[in-house]
């Protein structure tokens, strides 16, 4: 691609970033060297400072000491525009499409030069026709599901001809087989000479991909290396600081049903939503069931159906603990012995201004805590150290708001409050989404614990991974449509992978059987 | 009805729907682009008492609108300097300036109450206005009509094809997205409220140069409240708008006539009327939620602020 430019000569150099937030030092003397047709990871937890260092990169935020060298120049990258114009392309995390946009508009925008409106629908096909990224280019965003809306940041990003390619977490939005064809791209991207700067916390990935990496703990780097010659364990001890945890976990015989969904539809007004279609599931006591899939395919209506946020027309088609619950209102799914944590822990789990003890108060419907219509806060806030002392809560007391908190804290004290308020049923929603590996294997080990005691847990999760790890069963939600849910012994990554893509209509059939027999 | 009365009565109601349709067409732009301003009815009473001032001062009627879209700007400026710049509340903001415009316009207005000068004069197109009936219905309106659908087919094209355009949108949706991948969202913004200021300027201004040639307080009556509600039952779009206007304007008319044909209803559930029928029927047209979520800016009333 760029045969003018000697090879000794790194891509993009950056020489001592440090970026200082009000609260935070994001990156501290941040060294990384890319070189041409090289895939880089930059590895690190969340929260490591990965997401700002790749916005210096792509002039979204300007650092506070520190250089930048691209091709052996020094420059300054003064916004988006300039880094597209010097040919850096990113692909963010959450991605930065228009929704009620066409995917031509949508590429449109991110383009510098006007192209007429024909051929850049032409342009878009070519190029994704030739790096195996069919998008149409008609289409709009919203109907679109989320693999394929990274396909048209991708494209958008290679008809600006890059020649450094930033991607921020790509994976976490794609079935393990989409994984493998975008990786599939990327190296041919690699090939042509272009630099890829990959980010990401998982592993396996780097370790499949890379050729080098740069480690970010805290901010700091903590190591350069070729991932392909490391272990999973040398890794982990770079990113944080000790070795990988594991989970426990015992067999255990699951009792009666605890939570039942018996056809449950349930149609959607919003155009970005998800129609739930025959949602059928059984979860006992002593039982952990996930539901695996990529997000925007009806989990959100799912958990809010479940929740009782949106009841259902008939109230046969939920039942908790034997009893219809399908038109009760959350407060009285709560009475039956549901507990429900939700995906957004700042304006539905908690309430941000509020301080952790009245926020524990808010789901609790036990006397002790209301008299008369006041608040007892003696009892209030004994509850609250109560949680925060179980959970191993980080903050400055029961009277620190909520949102003072960081995402890992606040997880632990939400999912700590709920475990304490003795549920039957328990629907936990991307548990340790966002959160630090410390924090995230407390929150695990705390669900296993309650399915120990007999509890029925339901886990709605993105990260396969972790649904591996912790569930008795799996099952998973595409297009709002529900598989049956397999015993996670009976199962594997590429069988759940397919089915996350939609195909589980075929095999359906032989696999409710097998789940039949297995709980026989 | 014999088109003797008949043109006298659409020539009203296409009077009474124009500056209606210009204050809405300037908030659909600057809604568009994800602000709610509404201080509509304020930059509309000190356009409409601004170009009442120049024009009576001077006699130069094009001056007199030219001083009403600058108010108007200029109101629309102090908007935009607080909600873009100093991240204040948009709604509250909005009122304040309706308030303020309100108080304005009748300090300023008050020696000018009680007097009169000539009004815009309609155009004589040759040839087109000789037109027997077509002539007089369609070919004898002022400049400022002509130029309210020359400005409907502006937004159209703009939004439905320019560049530009499709960034306001863009930003309208998702600011944060849009100064992600580069553009000058607060910059943008800026522009768009003082688009819609100008166009309320100049509504306010037709009303107090064209319609009724005279300052009277708080002449609006609530017209710049009816543009802010158009914009938003006609889902953001300008054809829909100018229809809402029209359909007002209409009503307007007819009461009228009903009023002065003795109709046995209290003049006052007349006067409702208008605004009434104007909601009840955009409601109707508009009422599928699929239709309004996809046009709908979703960023509309919110902050933004660009770290950086």
């Amino acid at each position: 691609m760029n045969t003018s430019i000697p090879v000794t000569h790194p891509r993009l150099e950056l020489r001592g970033i440090t970026k200082i937030y009000p609260s935070v030092i994001a990156n501290e003397n941040v060294d990384l060297i890319v070189r041409p047709g090289e895939i880089h990871a930059v590895l690190g937890e969340n929260g490591a400072g990965k997401s700002t260092l790749m916005k210096i990169i792509y002039g979204v935020t300007k650092p506070d000491a520190g250089e930048m060298l691209w091709e052996n120049r020094e420059v300054t990258i003064e916004s988006p525009a300039a880094a597209r114009r010097m040919g850096i392309g990113m692909v963010f995390q959450h991605f930065s499409l228009f929704e009620t946009l066409t995917v031509a508009e949508n590429i449109s925008l991110a383009l510098d030069t006007a192209i007429p409106p024909a051929e850049l629908a032409k342009r878009i096909s070519e190029v994704s026709m030739e790096y195996g990224l069919p998008v149409d280019p008609h289409r709009l965003v919203h109907s679109m599901s989320v693999g394929e809306r990274q396909r048209v940041e991708i494209v958008r990003c290679l008809l600006n001809d890059p020649r450094l390619l930033i991607m921020d977490e790509p994976t976490s939005v794609l079935t393990p087989q989409a994984v493998l064809k975008l990786f599939d791209t990327l190296r041919r991207l690699a090939s042509e000479g272009c630099s890829i700067l990959y980010i990401s916390h998982k592993l396996d990935e780097i370790q499949a991909l890379c050729d080098s990496a740069t480690i970010l703990r805290s901010g700091r780097v903590t190591g350069t290396t070729s991932p392909k010659q490391e272990t999973r364990e040398s890794l982990a001890q770079m990113m944080i600081g000790r070795e990988l945890p594991e989970c426990q976990m015992d067999a255990s015989t699951p009792g009666e049903t605890r939570l039942l969904i018996n056809h449950l539809s349930l149609s959607t007004i919003d155009p970005f939503g998800t129609t739930l279609k025959d949602i059928n599931l059984e979860v006992r006591g002593g039982e952990m069931v996930g539901i695996a899939g990529i997000s925007g395919n009806g989990q959100k209506e799912l958990l809010a159906a479940l929740s009782g946020e949106q009841p259902a027309m008939q109230d046969d088609v939920t039942q908790i603990c034997g009893v219809a619950a399908g038109k009760l209102n959350p407060a009285q799914r709560r009475k039956l012995g549901l507990r429900f944590v939700p995906e957004e822990r700042l304006g539905r789990g908690a309430v941000p201004a509020l301080s952790l003890a009245l926020n524990a108060m808010l789901t609790n419907n036990d006397s002790s805590m209301v008299r008369h219509g006041l608040i007892s806060y003696q009892a209030v806030r004994s509850f609250a150290r109560d949680v925060i002392d179980k959970f191993n809560v980080k903050c400055g007391g029961d009277k620190a708001l909520a949102g003072s908190l960081s995402g890992g804290n606040l997880q632990k004290f939400i999912v700590g409050r709920e475990i304490m308020l003795a549920p039957k049923v328990m629907i936990v929603a991307q548990p340790t989404w966002g959160v630090d590996v410390g924090a995230a294997q407390l929150i695990r080990q705390a669900l296993i614990e309650l399915r120990n005691q007999g509890v029925a847990v339901l886990v709605v999760s993105e990260e396969l991974e972790e649904l591996f790890m912790i569930c008795d069963r799996i099952a998973v939600i595409a297009d709002g449509r529900l598989s049956p849910a397999v015993p996670t012994a009976q199962t594997s990554v590429e069988q759940i992978g397919l089915w996350m893509s939609g195909e589980f209509k075929h095999d359906a059939e032989s696999s409710q059987n097998e789940s039949e027999v297995a709980h026989a | 009805m014999n088109t003797a009365q008949f043109i006298p009565i659409f020539a009203s109601v296409v009077a009474a729907a124009t500056p209606l349709a210009y204050a809405a067409f300037g908030e659909l732009v600057t809604e568009r682009a994800g602000i709610l301003n509404l201080g509509v009815e304020g930059m509309m009473l000190v356009g409409a008492i601004a170009g009442f001032a120049v024009a009576s001062q001077t006699g130069s009627l094009s001056l007199g609108f030219a001083a009403a879209i600058l108010a108007g700007i200029l109101l629309s400026l102090i908007f935009a300097v607080l909600t873009l710049t100093l991240q204040t509340n948009q709604v509250a903001t909005g009122l304040a300036l309706t308030l303020f415009g309100v108080g304005l316009s009748a300090f300023v207005g008050r020696s000018y109450v009680g007097m009169s000068l000539n009004g815009l004069p309609k155009l004589d197109i040759p040839v087109l206005g000789d037109i027997p009936f077509v002539g007089p219905l369609l070919f004898h309106f002022d400049i400022v009509v002509y130029g309210s659908l020359a400005l409907l087919f502006a937004l159209q094209w703009f939004f439905g094809r320019s560049y530009w355009g499709l960034v306001v949108r863009a930003i309208g949706e998702s600011p944060a997205s849009a100064h992600a991948i580069g553009y000058p969202v607060i910059r943008i913004r800026y522009l768009s409220i003082l688009f819609g200021g100008a166009m309320s300027g100049l509504a306010g201004a037709y009303l107090s140069l064209a319609i009724t040639p005279m300052w009277v307080e708080g002449m609006t009556a609530g017209r710049g409240w009816i543009a802010l509600a158009l914009v938003v039952f006609a889902t953001w779009k300008p054809m829909r708008v100018l229809l809402g206007a029209y359909l007002f304007g209409g009503v307007t008319i007819l009461q009228f006539y009903g009023q002065g044909m003795g109709v046995h209803v209290p003049s006052e559930i007349l006067s409702m009327l208008p605004y009434v029928v104007t909601i009840f029927v955009l409601v109707l047209i508009s009422r599928n939620p699929k239709t309004i979520l996809l046009n709908q800016p979703m960023s509309l009333g919110q902050s933004f602020y660009p770290h950086s």
